[in-house]
């Protein structure tokens, strides 16, 4: 019953927000809300650009690969150099240069993988300057790239899809902070650790144990880890650990946020072009979709452990409980994993590693799909539309005419980008992960043996190339092996699909609009959900099933057996 | 229009019977070059099987990059197969083979049926000779092939036009049925539209001069012959988006395949080459690879037994995308000519009095409604058409005037324009009776013509013309309307009958004394708003529209201008089959997704045919996922790779024929087809995977 | 890009300073302000209420078996601690879990281990007393893992078991607005009124 109302609670919360921060980013990016002014018209002149100085997509495009190199460089040096800067209280000294290189990749792809253990490796600065300020900054870049792209569809024979610097702007200042500082509030309220002091020494003398806790300035970097779908935690166990995610209530705040701007996005996307119903169309498929990933991911989950069993305890009226919190339980810690898996975010309030398999299976298969469901900040918007676009370039050939999405025609060029957009992504995956089963450096990187160990090997591909940066936590990813071929992964799999989905935005703009008639394709019905849904559930499936087949499913089908 | 054959003295008694049948050109059965063949034709098959052996030049082949993969699957499994025997690496080697052998067979069938005509047309293209006028009027006899540009030719009765050109002396009736299939004759005469005459039809009387118009070897023959034949087909815009599509798909099962084989090493397993490339080529979507462009050529076809001529693939394309159709009324929304449909008395005289009166005056009035009015009386009052005395004269219409009539012994009966009657028999000392005036307008505010008959002095009443509708017209419209598709009326009469006619006909919207400038206007102002339009013309003043319309439909029996301003052209000269024309660009384009639908979705029984017979060996536990059960991992293998090759031979003739098209809203369309092509897609292959299994076993094939 | 560089840099300085200087230092301040006990840490005289501990001797309520505790299945030679969170997943300092798959035979071993440790001290074990948690340091069980270890610190105590169902059933909370995860027990906060009651008792 508890779950049955976390997930009536999750709805009606994401509801509302879908409609009004929904409507609210749509004001936003059209320059209707003006509150911050103030701090607004100077950081405008400070870059040397203003709201009315358009870009054509290829500027846009620039501006965002220029940018994100900037902010690649200063995290890296920021990391290199951590020992000579302050707020270093336990003294960590620099991280190496492997480590960062995948670490920088990593924060400015919104993937949030770690290669490192927080506490041990990372100094306040290095957390607070380096980590947290691409915490904020990459969903940015995710959502304004989005936005460009809708306004492909929202505008008619135009050369420009918007200014990314003002884009960025306001998303940072409208929407991301004042979220991420009320939910700050909320996860210290209710024990999140927020202080520059460093680690407590406490004896018990109960007990005749003297422990050295670890602390920091958790409590807000847990706030934006979880709301721009980032995932990376201050503390390796990330949202398992009671200081980033001390009770049920930060656990649920926690879903809330990583699923707030993503699901919203669709609404504002229908407000932008016009339609609310096409965003209703959207919605529907990724939440269809999100929801029966829950429902048999937290189904796989409350059937308990088969180690366990095998050990004697064959009731196991909790679910699986290695590798998660009780305070959570099994299908909450399911749900905030599916949440955090189709979202980009990658957080973890468990060991993903140590879900069953069909669990595991879940979550795999959760990134392998896209990360559109909803997806990450921005990045799953812009993924569903090419999805989108290739549904409906066979449905629209199915009735007969040249396909078209919200009036744009959908030609040779736009097949070409969404064709791109869709598959730049499995193939990197399978083709890296086809690398690491063959090399020995890739080959010692799990921890389990037999198809585990490849689904380890699997998901951390898969996760790094769908910018999750959840992990199979049993892979030994801080090797140079891993660290660069993660990076790789990370990078290619970040650009090589905005890139495209800016150039969609361009030529979308540029088209007239053809006007709706019945003979029109409709994309805000069911038929065009399941379409869309069937694009996306067709991509993946055919793409990653002989993968997975020698993953999950055959430690599932392995009734019995131990490896 | 004004075709002499169509008009025919139109049987405007039993104008019912000539109405019907809108849209339903395919009365070409048999005739001219839309010589219907069916669909396995013996001839085109051994062209086809020839042509399928032809095509297997990799140059060929390296245009079609799924069916590519597929040849060069097939060279890595022979090679393998050499390497290391077995009957299983052969099988698989030489159905691979089959696979690209029946898509070039596909498009061999798809071609053959237009080579078979071009080869009909080319017969009567070699046969022709020409007399051609010297500068000093006398005639030498010459090659048709030699004429150039300018040239003038005669042609008496017996000849065969040269080449395409415009009549600038004389007129002659000519048979076109060479061309258009129609039987009756037509009549072109120089002056006007319809002076063009087309190279390889027959003179049947009289002598004409003809000014030749078309270079040497670009007449319209030789566009008919390399057009039916497909000699520079070119893809069209959907077929590019569509190949790239596809492109992409066989691109991202490569590395699928491929890593199969670092995965199955890995995990322990060893995976045969020879099981991979048929993975490969049973993912990569053969289906509509192989069909993809045997659709295409099958479409333009399908215009050419409708008599339609299109000049690229790209018009028929966009034939499908049309939102606004702009008709001409006459002879397309309504019969070609106004009839009678009522006589109305004014105050004082029976009808019967104006019945008679007004057949009087129609008797010598070739025209048809002038016919009209005669056999509307005889129906109405049995007044039979009458021998007139000697002493009566015929007054002939004239543009002064604006009335004809008839003189007969010193009565003068006269029907016209309702002004020039009415002051006529106010100088014949009559006066205008009461009513008359009331009667004029409510015929004029119905659509119709009021012509008012006067006999002498005494103004007897009105005679309505109406123009006719065309019975079936309001439903295909409204189909049309289902279909999204927007019908604008053309037409030259006044906005009020154009509303009522418009009404009557159940079109969208009417375009009223219409100009070839504010027809442009309406054509340019729809582009802009984002939509395509189609739209029929004959006159050289509809060229720059033709060429301005998305799709423009040029009738043969119009100008050449006008048919080289659109980018189709109607043999049949039925400005009604615009709408065939859409149907079948709708057709082709649903082929082509739903095949594609139908090829992604027989991925799914191919993985659960092939993923557990690659690794049960390693991981017996995957036997689970055989949920066919298949009787072993080779002919597990083997089963889907004969399917994958057979299923090309079985969609063979949808993809000729087409998908079935009905006229209704996309939403029923998509949903039909995603049920039948989706979801089919996905079953059809689990069935016929385990029957070929089984067959298999049956043979101890395995 | 020329242009666009100097945006970049202009850009990547405002926000090193904005988001994360000027955000974490105001949520600190605001945080030390309103909620000084949770933004310190949730620290009571003997240890975090927020971070279980290793309690191996059978006076105490035991906690989750996290990591390379005493009584887990494979201690790992010269570190102790256990539930110390700076010993977590074998590596200093960090928190962890083991990561072990479910079909792993290390999992099944080290929790065959566990069933016979408990079997050894006379208690039935639940799920969440044979196995690891997400961070390695779990302060929580569920009041059922609680009552099941009863007879074991009935029986080191002297206590009886009825006073400790009591004190367990006193220590339980609800799940957090009634429906949101599940009841729990912090282990610390239980064994510290364990230790109220004893000496109450004595």
């Amino acid at each position: 019953m508890g779950f049955l109302w976390t997930i009536v609670t999750l709805v009606v919360a994401l509801g509302l927000t879908w409609r009004y921060l929904g409507s609210y980013m749509a004001a936003v990016f059209d320059g209707r809300v003006h509150f911050l002014g103030a701090v607004e018209r100077p950081l405008y002149r400070a870059l040397g650009t203003s709201p009315d100085r358009e870009q054509t997509w290829r500027r846009y495009a620039t501006s965002v690969v220029v940018f994100s190199g900037v902010s690649f460089a200063l995290t890296y040096l920021l990391l290199r150099i951590q020992g000579s800067l302050p707020l270093d209280p336990q003294h960590l000294g620099a991280v190496g240069p492997a480590l960062s290189f995948n670490t920088a990749a990593s924060f400015l792809t919104n993937t949030n993988w770690q290669n490192y253990g927080g506490e041990t490796t990372m100094s306040y600065f290095s957390q607070i300057g380096a980590l947290m300020v691409q915490q904020f900054v990459s969903p940015a870049v995710g959502i304004v790239a989005a936005i460009a792209l809708v306004r492909g569809f929202a505008r008619k024979e135009s050369t420009t899809i918007g200014n990314f610097w003002v884009d960025l702007v306001r998303c940072l200042f409208y929407v991301l902070l004042p979220i991420a500082f009320l939910a700050g509030l909320v996860f210290v309220g209710q024990g999140a650790v927020q202080t520059l002091a460093g680690t407590v020494s406490i004896h018990d003398a109960m007990n005749g144990v003297t422990q050295t806790i670890a602390r920091g300035p958790i409590g807000f970097m847990e706030a934006i880890k979880q709301l721009g779908t980032n995932g990376g935690g201050f503390l390796n166990a990330n949202s398992a650990t009671p200081f980033e995610n001390p009770t049920a209530l930060t656990n649920w705040l926690s879903i809330y946020l990583m699923l707030a701007i993503p699901f919203s996005l669709t609404y504002t996307f229908g407000k932008l072009v016009g339609s609310v119903r096409q965003g209703r169309a959207l919605l529907a498929a990724m939440v269809l979709v999100f929801g029966v990933w829950v429902g048999f991911t937290s189904y796989s989950e409350h059937q308990g452990n088969p180690a366990v069993a095998a050990a004697g305890i064959v009731h196991q009226s909790t679910g699986n409980m290695v590798g998660k919190e009780v305070r959570f339980g099994d299908t909450s810690s399911a749900l905030f994993a599916v949440a955090s898996t189709q979202t980009s975010t990658g957080s973890a309030d468990a060991s993903y590693d140590s879900f069953t398999p069909m669990g595991g299976f879940g979550l795999l298969t959760g990134m392998m799909l896209g990360e559109v469901t909803p997806g990450g900040s921005g990045t799953g918007l812009y993924t569903m539309l090419i999805y989108a676009i290739v549904a409906v370039f066979i449905g629209g050939l199915m009735i007969g005419r040249t396909p078209e999405y919200l009036g744009k025609k959908i030609q040779a060029k736009e097949v070409k980008l969404a064709g791109l957009g869709s598959l730049v992504m499995p193939l990197l995956v399978l083709v890296l992960t086809a690398v690491a089963v063959s090399v020995h450096a890739g080959r010692i990187g799990p921890l389990n043996s037999g198809p585990h160990g490849f689904t380890e090997i699997l998901y951390a591909l898969t996760s790094q190339g769908n910018n999750n940066g959840s992990a199979f936590g049993g892979l030994s990813g801080n090797t140079p092996f891993y660290n660069v071929v993660g990076a790789i992964d990370m990078l290619i799999g970040r650009f090589g699909i905005m890139i495209p989905a800016l150039a969609l935005g361009g030529s979308l703009a540029a088209k007239n609009v053809v006007p709706e008639s019945l003979g029109t394709f409709r994309t805000d019905n069911t038929m065009f959900v399941g379409l869309v849904i069937g694009v996306i559930v067709i991509i993946g499936g055919l793409t990653f099933f002989p993968a997975i087949s020698l993953g999950p499913i055959v430690e599932q089908l392995s009734h019995g057996k131990f490896f | 229009m004004d075709d002499a054959t169509q008009v025919g003295t139109a049987q405007v008694g039993t104008a019912q019977v000539g109405t019907a049948q809108v849209g339903t050109a395919t009365k070409a059965s048999g005739q001219g070059v839309a010589r219907s063949r069916s669909l396995f034709d013996r001839e085109i098959l051994a062209q086809a099987l020839a042509g399928s052996v032809r095509k297997l030049d990799p140059r060929v082949q390296v245009r079609n990059p799924v069916m590519f993969v597929v040849l060069v699957g097939t060279i890595v499994t022979f090679v393998e197969a050499i390497a290391h025997p077995s009957t299983f690496s052969w099988s698989i080697t030489i159905w691979l083979f089959l696979t690209v052998v029946f898509a070039n067979f596909a498009e061999a069938m798809a071609e053959g049926r237009g080579k078979a005509q071009a080869d009909t047309l080319r017969r009567m293209r070699s046969e022709a000779e020409a007399r051609r006028l010297r500068a000093d009027r006398t005639e030498e006899r010459v090659a048709a092939a030699e004429l150039a540009r300018g040239d003038l030719v005669v042609c008496e009765a017996g000849d065969l036009v040269p080449s395409d050109g415009e009549i600038v002396e004389g007129i002659a009736s000519v048979d076109e049925s060479a061309i258009t299939g129609e039987s009756a004759p037509v009549i072109r005469e120089s002056g006007g539209d319809r002076s063009a005459v087309t190279g390889g039809t027959k003179v049947l009387s009289d002598r004409i001069v003809v000014r030749i118009t078309a270079e040497r070897g670009k007449t319209f023959l030789d566009r008919m012959i390399s057009l039916v034949e497909g000699a520079n087909r070119q893809k069209t815009p959907n077929e590019i988006a569509l190949t790239i599509l596809l492109a992409a798909l066989t691109i991202v099962f490569l590395p699928v395949v491929v890593t199969l084989q670092p995965f199955g090493r890995f995990s322990g397993a060893s995976v045969s080459v020879v099981v991979l490339v048929a993975l490969l080529v049973c993912l990569i979507p053969t289906t509509i690879g192989a069909l993809l462009s045997a659709i295409g050529i099958a479409g333009m076809d399908r215009l050419v037994q409708r008599n339609v001529l299109a000049m690229s693939g790209r018009a028929v394309e966009a034939a499908g995308d049309v939102q606004t159709l702009l008709l001409d009324k006459t002879g397309t929304i309504t019969l070609g000519n106004r009839m009678a449909a009522a006589f109305l008395p004014t105050a004082g005289h029976t009808e019967e009095e104006l019945a008679d009166a007004a057949q009087l005056a129609s008797l010598a009035d070739e025209t048809p409604e002038g016919r009209s009015i005669v056999v509307l009386a005889k129906q109405r009052f049995e007044l039979r058409e009458r021998e007139l005395a000697p002493d009566h004269e015929f007054v002939p219409f004239s543009a002064n005037t604006r009335m004809s009539g008839l003189d007969i012994g010193g009565r003068s009966v006269r029907k016209g324009a309702a002004e020039s009657v009415r002051r006529w028999a106010v100088e014949q000392g009559g006066t205008v009776p009461e009513g008359l005036d009331e009667a004029v307008g409510q015929v004029a505010r119905a659509g119709s013509t009021p012509l008012v008959v006067a006999d002498g002095p005494t103004i007897l009443g009105v005679i309505e013309l109406k123009d006719v509708v065309k019975q079936g017209i309001k439903e295909k419209f409204a189909e049309m309307r289902q279909m999204g598709i927007r019908t604008v009326m053309i037409t030259g009469d006044n906005p009020l009958t154009a509303a009522a006619i418009a009404e009557e006909a159940g079109v969208d919207d009417y375009l009223a004394e219409a100009t070839p400038e504010t027809k442009m206007e309406l054509i340019k102002a729809e582009q802009e708003g984002g939509k395509l339009v189609a739209m029929t013309g004959d006159g050289t003043n509809d060229a720059p529209a033709l060429a301005q319309a998305d799709v423009g439909v040029a009738m043969n029996t119009g100008t050449t201008a006008a048919k080289e301003a659109g980018n189709m052209v109607d043999l049949d000269s039925n400005p009604t089959k615009l709408i065939d024309v859409v149907e079948i660009g709708k057709q082709l384009l649903i082929t082509r997704g739903s095949l594609t639908t139908f090829s992604i979705a027989n991925d799914v029984a191919k993985y659960f045919a092939i993923i557990p017979a690659l690794f049960v060996a390693t991981y017996p536990q995957l036997d689970t996922l055989n949920v066919m059960k298949l009787h072993s991992p080779q002919s597990a293998v083997l089963s889907a790779v004969i399917f994958n090759a057979l299923v090309i031979i079985a969609l063979i003739p949808l993809a000729l024929r087409g998908v079935k098209f009905r006229a209704t809203g996309s939403a029923a369309i998509l949903r039909r087809n995603v049920l039948v092509y989706g979801v089919g897609g996905i079953v059809t292959p689990f069935v016929f995977i385990k029957l070929i299994d089984l067959v298999l076993t049956a043979l101890h094939a395995y | 890009m020329l242009t666009n560089l100097r945006r970049s840099v202009v850009m990547a300085a405002i926000s090193l300073v904005v988001f994360g200087f000027l955000y974490a230092l105001a949520g600190t301040g605001v945080a030390q302000l309103l909620f000084p006990h949770q933004a310190n840490g949730s620290i009571t005289a003997y240890g975090s209420t927020l971070i279980g501990q290793n309690w191996s001797s059978p006076r105490w309520f035991h906690g989750r078996p996290d990591d390379t505790g005493p009584y887990a299945s494979n201690p790992k030679k010269g570190i102790a601690g256990g539930d110390n969170p700076l010993f977590a997943n074998g590596v200093a300092g960090e928190s962890g879990a083991t990561n072990l798959g479910p079909r792993s035979k290390v999992l099944l071993a080290d929790t065959k281990a566990l069933v016979s440790y408990w079997h050894r001290h006379g208690v039935d074990p639940t799920e969440d007393l044979v196995t690891t948690s997400g961070s390695g340091y779990d302060p929580d069980i569920t009041p059922l893992d609680a009552v099941v270890q009863i007879p074991m610190v009935a029986k080191a105590t002297g206590i009886s078991p009825s006073a400790l169902r009591h004190l367990v059933a006193a220590e339980t909370h609800g799940a957090e607005l009634g429906f949101l995860g599940s009841s729990y027990v912090d282990v610390l906060q239980l064994n510290e009124a364990l230790a109220h009651l004893e000496r109450a008792g004595r």
